[in-house]
């Protein structure tokens, strides 16, 4: 019998299989069509210290193998999360969430992330450094080692949950940015969001999208997301989760060969609302086609 | 929502740009009028939404206008071949608002809808009026569909080369009870200006996955944010708030 459980930072998956953070709500959407306690977990909408509306509209542009979004962190706040989303949740899904935090300052970030692990649903806090610092320049926390070992440090002070750091790979060197996350106490770091894009329509010669640019993401930055998580898994010693474009059973194992622990699923969802779970179905008929039989031992298994 | 292969029947033009698509497949996730479907292409990533036409247990009718690469993909498949849709998204038109005069205006592509919400408050026993906005005659489709439902159809177009010069609005009729319509913003905008009853209106937004999980398609109304895809793409009269 094939296993599909892996360990992720001391907590225990069902299998590797994450829907990530804005691909899936809060959930309730998905458990209208299947039972959704057949993933690992899954990553919430990425969640703010205050509500935000996000990006004017379009927000969105399609791409060869992907698309561009600039939904700009739509939600609505932690406070409301908490009230409202988190007991839908806990309705459908009964495993421990990933909790994403956004934040535009290091005291909003731990803010948000000191709320969210008092919540006995949460697991993981996933803290998403790719947001603009408005007290440093507008330049976003992910580019910087110290500011994101700063958010790390802030975040590890007032929580007790696991915290993973998930890195934008918009930067010149993201192995020096995972090793200060690992040294200012980082329990994991998950990689990689989205890739700064841009589509122009030609008959109006205007970006496609209102805010002119966005977040690539889908199978077109798959083997971009194959390459970093290898980089990255080869120079920390805590887990690692990978993500960018997976859309199949096969993604995940190459994934997991590159060193992921576990492996998110973001654009493939809003194509094939499904998609999480016919990976999960397919992964031990791929896995008996390699002659996998224990999932976690593959983890970083290309040499 | 469902997700589900349906078998094309027919596929033609019905304008230079305008084609009529039958499809053969489950439409029981269907259950009003006003909702759209979601379609996947072979080698596009995100699925193409398109507005229902009409429908019954086995058959869906969609009208899309070629304005694209993928909608010029669908304009050139045949019968026989299969598509993967997701079929009842969004919320649909309230036909317990209509009264017993409700009054219908579509604009290009908005026209779709109006077919099964005419032929549902039809067989509701509403005397239904049909406004259908062109640019030009050669645009004009479903004019005398419309009448073989019963309902009293009016033309505009914007040049007058048929029907009554100008836009949907220059038709209203006098003492209808509601309005429902489906159209390009502008004509949206004006439709709320000029109508003096409640109603609801139909909004288009790029969208990415079309069942309210990603947010794309968000707007602002009087009640909140809302997704049109979700909790849209049908919004009441008096929760709209117009963006500048």
């Amino acid at each position: 019998m094939a296993s599909l459980s892996v360990n992720l930072c001391g907590i225990q998956l069902d299998n590797p299989v994450i829907p990530a953070s804005g691909t899936f709500g809060y959930g309730y959407e998905y458990a209208e069509l299947y039972d959704i306690n057949e993933l690992g977990t899954f990553s919430f909408k990425g969640t703010t210290k205050d509500p935000r509306f996000g990006n004017p509209t379009p927000r969105i542009a399609e791409c060869t193998a992907g698309m561009i979004n600039a939904v700009g962190l739509q939600n609505p706040g932690v406070e409301k999360v908490i009230s409202e989303e988190l007991p839908k949740l806990k309705a459908c899904f009964h495993k421990p969430v990933m909790a994403n935090v956004s934040g535009f300052s290091v005291e909003d970030y731990a803010y948000t992330c000191q709320q969210l692990d008092k919540q006995e649903q949460v697991g993981w806090l996933e803290v998403n450094v790719s947001c603009p610092n408005v007290h440093g320049g507008g330049m976003s926390f992910g580019t910087q080692p110290e500011a994101a070992a700063e958010v790390t440090r802030a975040v590890k002070a007032v929580t007790t949950k696991p915290v993973i750091i998930k890195l934008s790979p918009n930067v010149t060197d993201i192995v020096s940015i995972a090793k200060a996350c690992e040294e200012a106490g980082a329990d994991g770091i998950s990689l990689i969001n989205t890739m700064l894009g841009m589509r122009i329509n030609l008959r109006t010669r205007k970006p496609v999208i209102a805010n002119t640019m966005g977040g690539f993401s889908g199978p077109a930055i798959f083997p971009v997301a194959v390459r970093m998580v290898y980089q990255v898994a080869n120079a920390v010693k805590i887990p690692v989760v990978g993500m960018g474009g997976v859309s199949s059973a096969e993604d995940v194992i190459e994934m997991m060969l590159a060193g992921a622990t576990a492996v998110e699923v973001g654009a493939a969802n809003l194509v094939n609302p499904y998609i999480c779970r016919d990976i999960i179905r397919d992964l031990p008929r791929v896995m008996e086609k390699y002659r996998i039989e224990n999932l976690s031992e593959i983890i970083g298994g290309a040499k | 929502m469902k997700q589900s292969l349906f078998q094309i029947v027919s596929n033609e033009a019905l304008t230079d740009s305008v084609y009529k698509m039958i499809l053969s497949g489950d439409t029981s996730a269907i259950t009003a009028p006003g909702q759209f479907v979601n379609i996947q292409l072979t080698g596009k990533f995100l699925r193409r939404p398109i507005s229902v036409c009409d429908y019954d247990e086995s058959t869906l009718t969609i009208i899309y206008k070629v304005v694209g690469a993928g909608t010029e993909q669908m304009s050139a498949m045949k019968p026989g071949e299969m598509l993967d849709i997701l079929t009842g998204l969004g919320n649909g038109y309230d036909l317990s608002l209509a009264g017993d005069r409700p009054v219908l205006l579509g604009g290009g592509v908005g026209v779709p809808p109006m077919y099964n919400l005419a032929k549902k408050l039809i067989a509701m026993g509403k005397e239904v009026s049909v406004i259908l906005g062109f640019n030009t005659a050669g645009e004009i489709f479903y004019e005398q569909e419309f009448k073989a439902l019963g309902c009293k159809t009016y033309v505009t177009t914007v040049d007058g080369s048929y029907g009554k010069k100008g836009f949907v609005t220059d038709a209203l009729p006098e003492n209808y009870t509601y309005f429902y319509t489906c159209g390009p913003e502008p004509m949206l905008k004006a439709v709320y200006r000029a109508t003096t009853t409640s109603g609801q209106m139909s909004f288009e937004e790029r969208m990415g996955c079309g069942f309210g999980a990603c947010m794309g398609c968000s707007c602002k109304t009087l009640t909140g944010y809302k997704r049109i895809c979700k909790d849209g793409p049908v919004m009441k009269k008096e929760e709209i708030l117009w963006q500048a």
